[in-house]
């Protein structure tokens, strides 16, 4: 507990700073409203309910989006390592995709899908999809050859090969990719929510940007920033536990 | 990261076979193969195009992309827009170079900077940091330094973070073989220390590198302007559906160039280190 509060001073200081500038008035209360206030306004928002009501469209995009991405990007990953032909047509599409700065997809994806869940999900689907595909084949790839040869020579066929012994050889690079996608989803969904949307965390950040209401816009901003932060740390835990078989 | 096919394939013609022909068709045929699916996506997006399943506004045609693209580039629009988004995210990428190398290494050698940075990379890193962008444009305006701004605070941390790591996994031999022979602090860390954690840094680097475009654009994108990402915004509220393509078309060669760029100067400046001669598994 003690070494926790050392730990996490600084962070307590700059809170502490946070609202001594401006009781102080050091800087307008508009550019810089001080901490207690933001935090009330935090609390009235989740009473009335419309923190929790866009928050729950967010996640509900992050993580459909995140779900799906995971899901055909591993796939698409441990099945690039496994068949030689897969590999040949996907990698130089997916190396050519790889840096594009996932964010110019998202006019196209309203062009496509409108203002609504869809073109979030759609965004969140392609921009987290190649780092998991990515940590897959990486991981598949390496898994010991030793390991693949036993149990073939045990008898393995090839299919049960790929679940038991690919699959989980690539787990760790895999979950690494998840980490990454993980991360990404939440600057793609403020990103798309703050440029176009009709609700949602970054929906309401400019919303109430532009209406002037700095605290609850502080507010929001505090909520989606610890929520990523949370959801890291989260995974991570998650992370340790599934790969505990490895040590 | 993403090399997925810089090595030669399994199937490799053995070495020492006479028939040279076999082996110039073989690197033919597998660079044939390499552009081949690219290819096959050019011509089914024109095909799909063409065919009338979706309107134009959904999907216009690959040539007329590449059309408006060309006109873009001859009225000069292009070069300008790509000039100022690669100008502030790389103005803002060299920041978060020198001070994410700088705070990493005063975080591993000062124990007071690593007690108060320490906590704020932790809590930080895994932030969206994105969620400040309005914050900031409230603070500095919409013009380039909040821009740059907003780019620094969200790709300076895995410079940090790879620094930090990358000091603290700096062989002890090293270190004490430098200080037996009598090497001061400032030659330990100059030539010993920083050499020995490059790679490493140079991983942080390229992750910051793709981050600050994505950031860039998103931030141009909220703010308007001039540059890629504010162009394509307009384009979209007029409904220019073609510009838009023609914006990712952009944004997406930029981004290909600077990343590989970034492998190459990787290769460059590591000639020394064994990763070089190592055969390239990542």
């Amino acid at each position: 507990m003690r070494q926790s509060l050392i730990r996490y001073l600084p962070l307590l200081l700059l809170a502490i700073a946070w609202e001594v500038v401006a009781r102080l008035e050091l800087v307008s209360t508009q550019a810089l409203p001080p901490l207690s206030e933001v935090i009330s306004a935090g609390i009235s928002m989740v009473k009335d309910g419309e923190l929790v009501s866009n928050g729950a469209s967010s996640l509900y995009r992050a993580g459909a989006g995140l779900a799906l991405a995971i899901l055909v990007g591993s796939t698409l990953g441990i099945a690039m390592a496994w068949w030689k032909p897969v590999n040949v047509l996907l990698a130089p599409i997916v190396e050519i995709f790889y840096p594009l700065p996932k964010s110019a997809l998202i006019p196209v994806t309203v062009i496509w899908l409108g203002f609504g869940d869809g073109s979030k999900i759609l965004l969140i689907f392609l921009g987290c999809m190649l780092p998991v595909t990515i940590g897959a084949f990486n991981g598949a790839r390496s898994s010991e050859q030793v390991l693949v040869w036993s149990a073939r020579s045990m008898g393995a066929s090839r299919l049960r090969m790929l679940w038991d012994v690919v699959v989980p050889s690539a787990m760790p690079e895999l979950l690494n990719g998840v980490r990454t996608a993980l991360a990404l989803s939440f600057i793609l969904l403020v990103s798309s929510e703050l440029i176009v949307a009709q609700k949602g965390f970054g929906y309401l950040i400019g919303f109430l940007g532009a209406n002037g209401n700095y605290d609850g816009m502080y507010a929001v901003v505090l909520v989606v920033a610890f929520l990523g932060f949370a959801a890291d740390r989260i995974y991570l835990q998650i992370t340790k536990r599934t790969l505990a078989w490895r040590d | 990261m993403a090399r997925l096919t810089a090595a030669t394939p399994a199937g490799a013609p053995p070495n020492g076979t006479p028939e040279r022909a076999a082996r110039i068709l073989y690197v033919l045929l597998w660079g044939f193969a390499r552009i081949f699916s690219v290819l096959a996506l050019a011509v089914a997006w024109e095909l799909l195009a063409r065919s009338g399943t979706f309107t134009p506004f959904q999907l216009p045609a690959l040539s007329a992309v590449l059309d408006r693209i060309w006109s873009d580039a001859v009225s000069g629009d292009l070069w300008i827009n790509t000039a100022l988004t690669l100008y502030r995210a790389l103005v803002a990428f060299a920041i978060c170079a020198v001070g994410g190398v700088i705070i990493g290494m005063a975080m591993s050698r000062n124990i007071i900077a690593h007690w108060f940075f320490d906590p704020i990379v932790s809590v930080g890193f895994p932030m969206p940091k994105i969620a400040f962008l309005p914050v900031v444009i409230l603070w500095l305006g919409v013009y380039d330094v909040s821009k740059i701004t907003i780019i620094v605070i969200d790709a300076i941390f895995p410079v940090i973070a790879a620094t930090v790591i990358a000091i603290q996994g700096v062989e002890r031999e090293l270190i004490w073989s430098a200080r037996n022979m009598g090497a001061t602090n400032r030659e330990l860390l100059y030539q010993v220390i920083l050499p020995a954690a490059s790679p490493q840094i140079m991983t942080g680097l390229q992750v910051a590198l793709p981050l600050s475009l994505i950031v860039a654009v998103v931030a141009e994108m909220l703010m308007g302007g001039y540059g890629l990402g504010g162009a394509m915004m307009t384009a979209s509220r007029f409904a220019n559906s073609t510009s838009v393509f023609a914006g990712i078309l952009e944004i997406a060669v930029v981004g290909y160039i600077l990343v590989k760029a970034m492998s190459l100067i990787r290769r460059r400046l590591l000639i020394w280190h064994q990763e070089a001669h190592a055969p390239s598994t990542a």
